[in-house]
């Protein structure tokens, strides 16, 4: 008993550790919870590792959480989940929310308001970049590529008539009509296969 | 009633934002925009913000947001709303379902998802790019400053790859483009 509970308060200052000194969200955390979960702590295998992250990457939420959720049940089962998962949101919680409360008014002093404003163009480049990064891991065949121009240009014009049309519908099209594709190629093959 | 819209809105992010942060970004930004919690400069601000502190982009965001609508309540709402989905799904497929990640049809369904959520990063970067570039987003004017600073960082980017071989990160972009809006628009 004592053991377990030595058990989740280590998961708990070692995910917030990871929450605190981890900048750049996802794909970051990955490398820093591999380096201390599989390296340091040897809590889980780097096979092990390599599953999370595909799961991470199959599931929705961020990705540190999912990583979370997964060592924690993993070492210390429901409670090392909870506890595992509070301990990376907890200090990035305490940290924004602390700017929260006076960002407004430090956004009154000029000098800070003019370099926001060139953060401004910064953000909407690196939103690209991370776009173009996932393209370079796409699979180059038809398909995905016919859906993600689809998907690119509807979103730009509902954009400009400001439609009304969220983003979510449009990911559940896009899940109906790779399904769809799918039962028509299996049909297909399977008519092939009987002639 | 805040509170419940708060909880909702970051629930649906949660359960819809696939491939970490920057899938969680459009998300953020519809939910935000159609309920007038922020104008879209003060979202850009923020998600800079999210950037350049520790900690998962998607959870900095949701408590930003839910502090700036309903204080530490909000906040507390708005981040367990983002985070109990990928909590729950994950706990559900480690305790029963771990078969479902190698269903066939769940894979299909990801090999289409996947290009989709690419698609609409992209055209949420194309359009924050846009409407940084004009002096307000309804008058369709230019703003020459904005362009330069633009330009001059994306030749950064592209330099720095074609140089080092690898991303710049993001928090160095950020403070380049502090120290270019300082020099344009003046201490």
């Amino acid at each position: 008993m004592i053991e377990k509970k030595n058990k989740i308060f280590n998961l708990f200052l070692t995910f917030a550790k990871i929450g605190l000194f981890t900048f750049g969200g996802g794909y970051a955390m990955i490398s820093v919870i591999e380096n201390y979960c599989v390296g340091k702590k040897k809590w889980i295998t780097h096979d092990e590792m390599m599953n999370i992250t595909v799961i991470a990457e199959s599931t929705p939420g961020p990705i540190a959480i999912n990583c979370a959720t997964f060592v924690g049940y993993r070492i210390a089962g429901f409670w090392g989940a909870v506890f595992s998962t509070l301990g990376v949101v907890i200090p990035s919680f305490i940290i924004i929310f602390s700017i929260s409360v006076f960002l407004n008014n430090f956004l009154d002093i000029v000098i800070i308001a003019n370099s926001f404003k060139g953060i401004k163009a910064a953000v909407g480049i690196l939103i690209v970049d991370a776009a173009v990064n996932m393209m370079r891991k796409m699979p180059r065949r038809l398909f995905p590529v016919a859906i993600m121009l689809c998907s690119f240009i509807t979103m730009l014009l509902i954009d400009i008539f400001s439609w009304r049309f969220s983003s979510i519908s449009m990911m559940l099209i896009a899940a109906v009509i790779s399904l769809m594709c799918y039962s028509i190629e299996e049909y297909v093959k399977k008519e092939r296969k009987r002639k | 009633m805040t509170y419940l819209n708060l909880f909702f809105a970051f629930l649906k992010v949660g359960c819809f934002a696939f491939g970490g942060a920057y899938g969680a970004i459009p998300l953020i930004r519809d939910a935000v925009l159609s309920h007038g919690w922020l104008e879209e400069e003060k979202l850009t601000y923020l998600i800079a913000v999210s950037e350049s502190t520790p900690g998962p982009i998607m959870v900095n965001l949701a408590t930003y947001i839910g502090s700036a609508q309903a204080g530490f309540w909000g906040a507390i709402v708005a981040t367990s709303g983002v985070v109990l989905p990928s909590f729950c799904i994950i706990l559900i497929i480690m305790v029963m379902l771990k078969k479902i990640l190698y269903n066939q049809y769940f894979q299909t369904i990801l090999t289409g998802l996947k290009p989709c959520i690419i698609g609409i990063i992209l055209a949420t970067g194309v359009q924050l790019i846009i409407n940084n570039c004009l002096i307000a987003a309804d008058n369709k004017i230019i703003a020459p400053k904005a362009v330069a600073i633009t330009v001059f960082l994306f030749v950064i980017l592209v330099i720095y790859r074609k140089r080092m071989k690898k991303r710049l990160s993001p928090i160095s972009l950020i403070m380049i483009s502090a120290a270019a809006g300082i020099v344009v628009y003046g201490v």
